[in-house]
């Protein structure tokens, strides 16, 4: 266990897979993207983007491929003239007009590399506003500083929660209440997290929640915002509660929600990692149990039972197998762990993103084999196929984006993640918990069994 | 209901009301949820089926990533535009500039897949730190000894329209680098077309049993050099006009080279199209060739498009697509499946094609420039559409309402065009209009129920008239 902690064990570099200067085919998305789907995440709000036209079509283009919903995401629409004379003007009749169709209760800000680069000030722009205003009501106006040459999506994700929470949580008397911070996710697994949290009888508030403004129901009428995501109302409760729950470690330092509300108001920050796989699920429930005093509700120890009992059943398709993985840091290093312990080795474990504890957490997460993996943080797509080539894996475990890996690699994708969207229903693949990891596990073994009977000379039709 | 911003009411229409003049080509209002994109959106799509280019984005990394391998733009031959490069500036470069990146970048780029011609995309946040694209690219074109073009396109120095205008720009630094090959006299450019789903493909047989040849295609399946002899083809024949009339118009202009008009999207549009360059030709043989073409190709399709119509004769459509000529060409081949378009618009029409599409449409048709999801549900619902025909954005609108849909945009991977296009597009329009699925969806049914009462309402009124 001891020899498992050592970092110097898992090869590569903390640099790209190759030595390549440009980005080739990015295995990341800019800072805006993570900060809209956040922002949707929350009742009433509408994201604006304050930048060209370009960005905020381009990033609605890419969620709606994956959720398959509207997402309405506004623009302050530059001009060549604001980008000489700041984008104030611009921002302020943005938000006057989506104020005016939209009614939403918050609207949420994020900055472009356009409207960071030349420098304007946001903050002051939006007092300006509220000042212009006077006691006209006008909506909560809440600003992510997102420049999308600093970071990736996830720089952008974590940034709006924390600005969210910044906005509107309140101190006050201490109430038996958790906060659930969930890391980008998708919609069915907030519906999971938000159902095992219910089982452990202690309320909670999660931000952000989109499990139903981004998978909703069929509509009988036009609706301007979806319906759905976390109340205003609980945000601000969130400076109350007991603990703050954050999934996923690399976003773990000063600057995220978690820390602000321990830091502002003494809410407790715990960081996990995202639960997936038995190890990882277990650790969130413990803590879930912990903290609320409620044991592990029954019908989760029977789907563990369960999914221990298909780890079994199906050990000998996987044990030993070699796989490709890559997207979010926080999601590669649970994918990682969960694949460890089912015998799978992660040959290669790309980010497209540099926290720089990219091979920290996954050392933490890997317990064998560890001389087999390489880790590659600033990764691109096209790096991660040289990469990959020589080291003859079986499968890959990532988003969409990795289906010229496979094609070219001539081996099965499991597809996982951001973005899903070349299938439907990406919205709805579950992954934590034991009962996503069940599904995972058998989208696994499966995936393999189906390869070895297609590449079969025969074919068979028992296994 | 939903509310119409002030500032965007001259840009919406509805046909019959009193005066006609269509406000348009302004910047998308600040805060309205445009369906446009930008100005390296513009270039990068025209540009993006040119497969033996390099095509490298120089700046932040969206830009990029949101366009990898976005065009469903098909190629015979090799597939480096479906690679996205990008320098992906950090916050160092954008301090103290993004030269250096960007030379180191194009030289390993180039050596590394050894391109033709390279492209090289300045995106909004260079136009800001200064960046000298243009002498980074002369000095790599000068070490390469192939054409290194920087394109023009900032996110926010206008629209679409002007990423268009950038990328004729470029291409047009091409035309003309070629004067070996061969060419006959009967020989034309086609000129925006993408061969999506290989639509380029289509046509060029066309022309290819019309007894005309196909100079070069710009962009579908494009290749450099074969743009580098497109100045020597007798004419060009423009679909896409808002992207490629300026090219077009450079081509004449230093070229002599004259150019038409034209779309192929319907029985109509397509024959007009074949025609056109028929009678430019002044060729017996050719207007032959081309009379019996369409002649028969129309005999091959029309019974199927028939059949299509029976079923949807009397229904409702909305378009909303990027270009306008598509738009018209969209109007007119629904006309043939039976089905009435109540609601058009498009995201970079000018005056000219408004007018246009005034004369086309029925009265009551609304008519919109550059609208957005509200604007667009309040004008389905209040035209009571049972078809949307447009892109990603506009997809989960229609189906979130109830309303079949057909994709018209660049993603599309069934091929539209010509008249194999005509039946995939009528097959598209039926297996979206008539699939059961609808039953179930609560708009369908609450308004259904609506039409039901409507109805009951009509007979009642008869009743009355008849028994006075
Ligand atoms: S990288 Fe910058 S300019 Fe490009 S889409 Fe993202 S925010 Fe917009």
């Amino acid at each position: 266990m001891k020899e498992a902690r050592d970092v110097t064990k898992l090869q590569g570099s903390d640099s790209k897979a190759g030595n390549f200067i440009s980005t080739r085919n990015a295995c990341k998305l800019c800072a805006p993207l993570g900060a809209s789907i956040v922002f949707r995440g929350i009742e009433g709000c509408i994201p604006l983007i304050h930048g060209s036209q370009g960005c905020s079509t381009y990033i609605r283009r890419y969620v709606i491929s994956h959720f398959k919903e509207p997402i309405d995401i506004a623009s302050s629409n530059f001009s060549e003239s604001s980008a000489i004379f700041g984008g104030g003007d611009n921002l302020k009749k943005a938000l006057d007009n989506v104020g005016r169709q939209y009614r939403p209760e918050v609207i949420g800000i994020a900055t472009t590399c356009l409207s960071e680069t030349i420098g304007d000030d946001v903050a002051l722009y939006l007092n300006q506003y509220k000042k212009e205003k006077g006691g006209e009501p006008i909506p909560v106006l809440v600003h992510a500083s997102t420049p999308s040459y600093r970071g990736t999506h996830m720089e952008g994700y974590h940034e709006a929660i924390r600005a969210v929470v910044e906005a509107l949580a309140e101190g006050g008397p201490r109430a038996r209440h958790l906060n659930l911070i969930p890391g980008f996710l998708s919609s069915e697994d907030l519906r999971h997290l938000k159902e095992i949290l219910s089982a452990f009888s202690t309320p909670f508030t999660m931000l952000p929640d989109y499990s139903e403004t981004l998978d909703g129901e069929s509509w009988s009428e036009y609706q301007k915002l979806s319906t759905g995501g976390t109340t205003k109302q609980a945000i601000t409760g969130m400076g109350r509660a007991v603990a703050t729950i954050h999934l996923g470690k690399s976003a773990a330092g000063p600057n995220n929600a978690a820390a602000l509300l321990h830091e502002k108001f003494g809410v407790e920050a715990d960081y996990l990692s995202i639960p997936i796989g038995i190890r990882q699920t277990d650790l969130f429930m413990d803590l879930l149990s912990g903290i609320s005093g409620v044991p592990v509700p029954s019908r989760y120890r029977r789907e563990r039972g369960r999914l221990v009992d298909s780890y079994i059943d199906g050990h000998k398709y996987v044990f030993g197998k070699r796989a490709v993985i890559y997207g979010e840091t926080d999601f590669v290093v649970s994918m990682a762990s969960f694949l460890d312990e089912i015998g799978v080795v992660p040959v290669l474990c790309a980010t497209g993103a540099r926290t720089g504890r990219f091979r920290e957490l996954l050392s933490e997460a890997i317990t064998h084999r560890h001389d087999e993996v390489s880790v590659f943080e600033e990764s691109d797509f096209a790096g991660i196929l040289d990469a990959g080539r020589a080291m003859a894996p079986d499968i890959i475990l990532g988003s969409s984006k990795g289906y010229r890996l496979s094609r070219e690699l001539g081996i099965p994708l499991v597809r996982v993640g951001f973005p899903i969207h070349d299938r439907i229903g990406g919205q709805r693949l579950l992954h934590v918990g034991y009962r996503g990891t069940q599904q995972l596990f058998d989208r696994v073994v499966n995936g393999l069994i189906e390869h070895a009977q297609t590449g079969s000379a025969i074919g068979y039709s028992y296994i | 209901m939903i509310e119409i911003l002030k500032e965007r009411e001259q840009q919406v229409y509805e046909k019959g009301e009193s005066r006609f003049d269509l406000a348009c080509e302004k910047p998308s209002l600040a805060g309205s949820v445009s369906q446009r994109a930008c100005v390296f959106c513009g270039s990068r799509v025209v540009l993006y089926p040119i497969a033996d280019a390099l095509h490298l984005v120089h700046g932040p990394v969206g830009c990029a990533a949101y366009t990898w391998d976005i065009r469903g733009s098909v190629s015979s031959g090799p597939e480096l535009h479906r690679m996205s490069f990008s320098t992906d500036l950090s916050e160092r470069e954008v301090i103290y500039g993004g030269e250096k990146k960007l030379y180191a970048a194009l030289t390993e780029l180039i050596e590394a897949y050894k391109p033709r011609a390279a492209f090289v995309y300045a995106t909004c946040i260079v136009g800001l730190i200064g960046d000298d694209v243009q002498a980074v690219c002369a000095r790599v074109e000068a070490e390469q000894a192939i054409p290194v073009i920087p394109v023009h396109s900032e996110g926010f120095r206008g629209s679409k329209k002007d990423g268009y205008r950038a990328a004729c720009e470029a291409l047009f630094r091409l035309v003309g680098k070629d004067d070996e090959t061969p060419l006959s006299p009967r020989s034309i450019n086609i000129l925006g077309d993408f061969n999506l789903a290989g639509e380029t493909w289509i046509i060029k047989e066309y022309y290819r049993r019309m007894g005309v040849e196909t100079a070069s295609c710009i962009t579908g399946d494009g290749r450099v050099g074969e743009i580098g002899r497109s100045h020597r083809a007798s004419l060009n024949v423009v679909q896409c006009s808002g992207s490629m009339t300026y090219l077009a118009q450079l081509m004449k202009k230093t070229y002599h080279i004259p150019f038409k008009r034209v779309s192929y999207f319907g029985i109509e549009d397509t024959a007009e199209a074949l025609y056109t360059v028929a009678r430019h030709f002044k060729d017996a043989q050719v207007l032959r060739n081309t009379e019996e073409l369409v002649a028969s190709e129309v005999r091959r399709i029309y019974p199927e498009v028939e059949r299509f119509r029976t079923s949807l004769e009397g229904k409702k459509a909305a378009v909303y697509v990027g270009g306008s000529f598509k738009a018209f060409s969209l109007v007119k081949a629904l006309r043939h499946l039976g089905i009435k378009t109540v609601v058009v618009g498009s995201q970079t029409g000018n005056k000219e094609d408004y007018d246009y599409l005034g004369e086309i449409c029925d009265p009551g048709t609304v008519i919109v420039d550059d609208t957005n999801p509200l604007e667009l549900s309040r004008f389905m619902t209040e035209k009571d559409v049972d078809l949307l025909i447009g892109g990603v954005k506009e997809r989960p609108i229609a189906y979130k309402m109830g309303v079949a849909f057909c994709d018209h945009n660049h993603e599309r991977k069934i091929a539209l065009a010509g008249f194999e296009g005509m039946v995939n597009f009528s097959r598209e329009v039926y297996s979206s209009t008539m699939s059961p699925v609808w039953q179930f969806s609560p708009a369908r049914i609450g308004r259904e129920a609506r039409t039901a009462v409507d109805a009951d309402v009509e007979s009642t009124k008869g009743h009355g008239a008849a028994r006075c």
